[in-house]
């Protein structure tokens, strides 16, 4: 079984390499041209990506059957000190996260090859989504921090290059820039954090860290927690290194649905809860994700309100619901996130995809250039209608379930002090042997390893009494309660905040929506479905979207609540009718001139980026300016300086030395005389 | 003996460069071609020592393929050399790089002619180079290390850029001046210790030499290989020496002659006067991290695509002094892995700048303007993957040193103040973001945008000399990146030796 996860792995890595290389080369073998079917580097990016879910699907389905954690190592290395373990970890949570990855990748390469037909550099674009892939399955799938490090990292270059893909543009150039830096400093303090976690735990592997998280100083805890938040706020955009992803729209639409669904921005989450047993341990941690939680959705949601560009309006929209998943992993509740990440996996590279689709027939990215496009794209119409919908929280869309879920949780927290919600024993977690028949329930599959050492100790130690935890939880009677230490002013905070959230996604939501599909035609272009390898594609992500959240059905946590389900439907009620009003007015006009003065602010989202090229961009330059002359003034100066002054002393002792033996001889009498004189006058 | 061959074939080689045009070797190519040949040959050996050499071996056997003669027993020398872990990698990748040096020459001379005397000096270089990574008698060690200079030093003079005479000058009289503080510091410990042998004064771990003559020995010592290193605040003869020295020069210069500084540490200086090392450690530390950021930064405001790597080398060789400053087995391990990742990446950089300078005779940034994805697409990829492993990309070379560095600054040795490694270990991180901003920086001026200044127009396409020349470092970077096992193997035995750990 770790032997195909590896080969999931390493078929998008080896088709990274063969397509850059050979690509083109395959196309002339194969007598096609690009944009024929015959494509070579198309073939060599799709077909692996494609086994690669297969291989995924069969994983996860093996942990579907036989719930429990695998691990496989291919080496030990010695560095020294801690060693590193090359190796995988495969359990219920690493299974569906990848097989997420795996349809979300596919989908993008088959999309990307109508959608890049014209593209002269598309062997490279497809080779870099396909080492994207692979280094998003190896954080996935490894087994040790160092090597999830390593996978986390490679994510990091290759969205540089594909966000830069049209590189001619200056614009395109400076957002790759600056999406790779902002994350790179995000990813300091995460490889700092893992190096506390591994030097204090005395191993890198996943599996050993959790075991010994427990056992650790808490300050230790507290700082490789709050450390490895900077990495997942750099990845996951969350505030205040946030502002890399509304810039990285200036990629290829596909892209933004990989980068912004599946992979870079989900990889922080996941983080989170790979770890969660460390996090659990450090309240200030916790605190903190909190806060910067609501920050991020309340924030990036009203600056979702006011954008013109459709790709920008869906960026800031991910900010804000990885927001959602980041608050609810901050009130305990990690089940409910990860579900709301495969949720908003799906809906998102939809709503992308859709997106692109528009892009390509309106040959534009401005909310202002659309309208009434519903009659001449239906597919694209309902399928982007599904996505916001999702998005939304309609019911029974997906998102509606898993946003339900955090809400509720948050709502539990809210009320009891901080207090985390029902938890029950992690069956997914368990071996072969405890392994119920009815353990088949979403949950209970991408459960993570997050229960505290002591309890897990407990359960394995007697089977007995787990199997009687988990008979109990399954059937729902009797639940540990696991402390999450979070003030309750915090947890309130991310109640209200959440709330908030349902609103104003309903609000710009449903802006985008009319503005897009509804009113007059705004535009010159003729209106028409996009190529066929788009629409399908999206047509085909549309299911998910809608069903996905069903699987939740078999949990008690994941289930909707009337309570918190019948709030959040009020308010996105509410932020959707209100959009609709002020559309309604005049449909010809933007529904954000209802923002008035608050208007540029959100559009800016609250000039971040102003304040950071102030505080950090420019007083870096002028440092660096200052340094260059510091350098050859002062440093070398004084090398150069201390080279002169020994020539110049040279040049003095020269003096006397100058070969002229009068002055020599005048040199010498003087001696004479001096010596002559001081024996007669000393003796 | 197989290190004497090694040294025999490119001091016959150069030898052979006495004989009169007229007589042997009459055109400039068919010099070429010898010089490749004989490198080639050196390469060779150098990989049947590497055969021959037992990686099972335990660490307490010490050093193997030795030779050991007397040579002037009056005072007690010895013509004794050998390898272990440690010094092995560095004999390759010599090897390695003259003979890539010369496959380049082949067909891309630097511009100066004089052929002849070029490849003699690169193999007179040569000899020096390897002969100071075998050498294990202090005198012998010394005698090496002095014997790179002159040929370099003639390269730097007489086929480098406008300002090469101030830079071979400065170059020259800088070294030579660390040359002399190293000679007075090993002379000391070897007259208090009573014995010139290096494996033998390693085996002591300083016993019988005081702690005062310790602390004396390191800082004279330290001060002489840091210059070679370079460490901030000695690093200006650096920039000057890479940005005027031929291609050739820039390569070898940057690849391997940095590295004696670090080697030596590692070395010498460490084993011979331990004690001496813990006094001076901190402060050593102090020095590479300011280096590490202090490089980057001057790198962010260069105009000159040569010049931002020699500064770029600044900051990378910081990480390998804070990895030596930790005193620590996983410290040690991440000097090694970073000495031989920036021997091949900065290597690449080197030969890429010269390429681009051979092209549009330039390397000012400005001049050279953008687009040159666009205009010259693979001599552009391959510079983007350069520049991309020498910021430290994990899977690349440049990631292991940098990480293992921060590991050992993390934890280092029991006997150092542990709150100001950690705080070293936050600023170096810091300087690598730094590092990513500049190279970034240079990737987006030079390879992106619309094609502008004097690159617009298309140079000749990448030849196969280059390739030749290239395509052996990304394949070993990529290697010792993907797979760090292949050198933390090697080194890590040892390592634990000097520790005096099994």
């Amino acid at each position: 079984m770790i032997w195909l996860a590896s080969l999931t792995v390493l078929l998008p890595f080896l088709a990274a390499f063969a397509g850059m290389l050979l690509g083109p080369g395959l196309t002339r073998l194969l007598g096609g041209r690009p944009g024929s079917p015959r494509n070579g580097p198309a073939l060599i990016a799709c077909v692996p990506i494609a086994v690669s879910l297969v291989f995924a699907a069969i994983v996860a389905f093996t942990v579907w059957r036989d719930p429990g954690q695998r691990n496989g190592e291919l080496a030990t290395i010695d560095t020294g000190s801690v060693p590193i373990h090359v190796g995988l970890q495969v359990d219920g949570l690493a299974a569906v996260v990848a097989l997420m990855v795996c349809c979300v990748a596919l989908a993008v390469q088959v999309y990307s090859v109508a959608y890049m037909r014209e593209d002269g550099r598309y062997s490279s674009y497809a080779a870099f989504i396909s080492m994207f892939t692979a280094a998003m399955l190896l954080v996935v799938y490894s087994g040790d921090l160092i090597v999830l490090y390593a996978g986390w990292e490679v994510m990091g270059i290759c969205s540089y290059f594909l966000i830069g893909h049209h590189w001619e543009d200056r614009g395109n150039s400076r957002a790759a820039v600056k999406a790779f830096l902002v994350t790179r400093l995000g990813d300091v303090g995460f490889l700092i954090g893992i190096l506390v976690l591994g030097v204090g735990a005395n191993t890198f592997s996943i599996r050993g860290v959790l075991a010994e998280a427990g056992g650790l100083p808490h300050s230790t805890v507290t700082a490789a927690a709050l450390l490895l938040l900077a990495g997942v706020a750099g990845k996951s955009a969350q505030f205040p290194l946030h502002t890399w992803l509304p810039d990285a729209m200036a990629g290829p639409t596909p892209i933004s649905a990989l980068i912004h669904a599946a992979t870079m921005v989900a990889a922080g989450v996941y983080v989170v809860a790979r770890l969660y047993g460390v996090f659990v341990l450090s309240s200030a941690a916790l605190t903190v994700l909190g806060v910067v939680a609501v920050v991020s959705m309340v924030g990036s949601a009203l600056a979702a309100l006011a954008q013109d560009d459709l790709k920008r309006v869906l960026a800031y929209s991910t900010i804000s619901q990885l927001g959602v998943m980041a608050a609810g992993l901050a009130v305990g509740a990690d089940t409910a996130a990860i579900f709301h990440l495969l949720t908003h996996g799906a809906f998102k590279a939809l709503l992308f995809l859709s997106a692109g689709c528009v892009i390509v027939v309106a040959g534009s990215n401005m909310l202002a250039h659309y309208g009434g496009l519903r009659r001449g794209m239906p597919v694209t119409f309902w399928s982007m209608t599904v996505g916001l919908a999702a998005l939304v929280g309609v019911p029974p869309f997906s998102g509606w379930f898993s946003k339900d879920s955090v809400i509720e949780a948050a709502q539990h927290s809210a009320l009891h002090g901080g207090e985390s919600p029902i938890r029950p024993a992690p069956a997914g977690w368990f071996p072969a042997p405890f392994a119920l028949p009815e353990v088949k329930s979403f949950p209970q599959l991408i459960r993570p390893p997050a229960c505290a050492n002591d309890v897990t100790a407990a359960c394995l130690s007697r089977p007995d009494e787990a199997r009687a935890t988990m008979t109990a939880s399954l059937g729902h009677a009797e639940f540990r309660t696991f402390r999450v230490d979070l003030p309750a002013g915090v947890a309130w905070l991310v109640y209200l905040g959440l709330l908030l959230t349902v609103a104003l996604t309903a609000a710009y939501a449903t802006r985008a929506w009319l503005m897009t599909f509804f009113g007059e035609p705004r535009g010159t272009y003729e209106i028409r479905e996009a190529p066929r390898a788009m629409s399908w594609t999206v047509a085909v992500l549309a299911v998910p979207a809608t069903i996905l959240g069903f699987f939740g059905l078999g949990a008690e946590e994941l289930r909707p609540h009337v309570g918190s389900a019948l709030l959040g439907l009020l308010l996105a009620v509410l932020g959707a009718g209100a959009a609709f009003l002020v559309w309604n007015r005049d449909p010809a006009a933007d529904p954000a001139r209802a923002l008035g003065r608050a208007r540029p602010v959100f559009a800016r989202a609250f000039y971040v980026d102003e304040v950071y090229a102030a505080l950090v961009v420019r007083p870096f330059l002028a440092l660096a300016r200052g340094v260059v002359t510091f350098d050859s003034r002062r440093v070398d100066g004084a090398v150069v300086g201390a080279g002169r002054g020994a020539r110049r002393l040279g040049g003095l002792l020269r003096v006397p030395q100058n070969g002229n033996p009068q002055t020599y001889l005048t040199g010498l009498l003087a001696g004479v005389v001096v010596i002559v004189a001081g024996v007669v006058i000393f003796r | 003996m197989i290190f004497l061959l090694m040294m025999a074939l490119p001091l016959l080689g150069a030898l052979a460069m006495l004989v009169p045009a007229d007589r042997f070797l009459r055109t400039d190519s068919s010099v070429r071609v010898f010089g490749t040949a004989v490198s080639g040959a050196t390469l060779l050996v150098a990989v049947s020592a590497l055969t021959a050499f037992d990686f099972d071996a335990p660490s307490s056997a010490g050093m193997q393929l030795e030779i050991d003669r007397s040579w002037a027993p009056a005072i007690g020398l010895r013509f004794h050399l050998g390898v272990d872990g440690i010094s092995l990698p560095l004999v390759a990748l010599t090897a390695l790089l003259t003979f890539l040096c010369f496959l380049y020459t082949l067909r891309h001379p630097p511009a100066g002619g004089r052929i002849r005397l070029l490849t003699a000096l690169l193999l007179v270089l040569e000899i020096g180079l390897v002969g100071t990574f075998v050498a294990l008698d202090l005198v012998l060690f010394f005698v090496f290390f002095e014997v790179v200079l002159i040929p370099m030093y003639a390269v730097i003079i007489l086929w480098g850029g406008p300002a090469r005479q101030a830079a071979a000058y400065k170059f020259i009289l800088y070294t030579l001046l660390g040359s002399g503080l190293l000679l007075a510091g090993m002379l000391l410990v070897a007259v208090n210790a009573g014995t010139l042998d290096m494996t033998e004064l390693a085996a002591r771990h300083g016993a019988g030499v005081s702690h005062g003559v310790q602390i004396a020995a390191f800082a004279l010592m330290g001060l002489g290989f840091a210059v070679k290193a370079p460490m901030w605040p000695l690093h200006t003869w650096l920039p000057d020496a890479h940005t005027e020295a031929p291609t050739v020069g820039s390569v070898l210069l940057a690849g391997v002659l940095l590295k004696m500084g670090t080697y030596g540490l590692v070395r010498v200086a460490l084993p011979l006067a331990p004690h001496g090392a813990q006094v001076w450690a901190p402060w050593l530390g102090l020095l590479a991290v300011i280096g590490i950021v202090y490089g980057a930064l001057a790198c962010l405001a260069q105009r000159d695509l040569k010049r931002m790597i020699a500064y770029s080398s600044v900051g990378h060789m910081g990480f390998v002094l804070l990895g030596i400053a930790t005193l620590t087995p996983v410290g040690i391990n991440a000097a090694l892995f970073g000495n031989i990742a920036h021997g091949l990446i900065t290597s690449l950089l080197f030969f890429l700048a010269g390429a681009v300078k051979e092209r549009w005779g330039t390397a000012d940034l400005d001049a050279l303007g953008g687009g040159l994805l666009g205009t010259s697409p693979r001599l552009a990829s391959i510079l983007t993957f350069a520049s991309v492993a020498s910021l430290g990309l994990p899977g690349l070379a440049g990631f292991w040193g940098e990480m293992l560095a921060l590991l050992g600054a993390y934890r280092p040795h029991a006997d150092l103040p542990r709150e100001t490694f950690v705080t070293f270990m936050g600023v170096a991180a810091l300087g690598a973001v730094l590092t990513a901003a500049y190279f970034l920086r240079m990737l987006a001026k030079l390879t992106h945008g619309p094609p502008s200044g004097v690159s617009a127009a298309p140079g000749p396409a990448v030849s196969t000399q280059e390739y030749a020349a290239w395509v052996p470092l990304i394949a070993l970077t990529l290697l010792v990146g993907l797979w760090p096992k292949t050198l933390l193997d090697v080194t890590t035995g040892p390592v634990h030796a000097l520790f005096g750990g099994g």
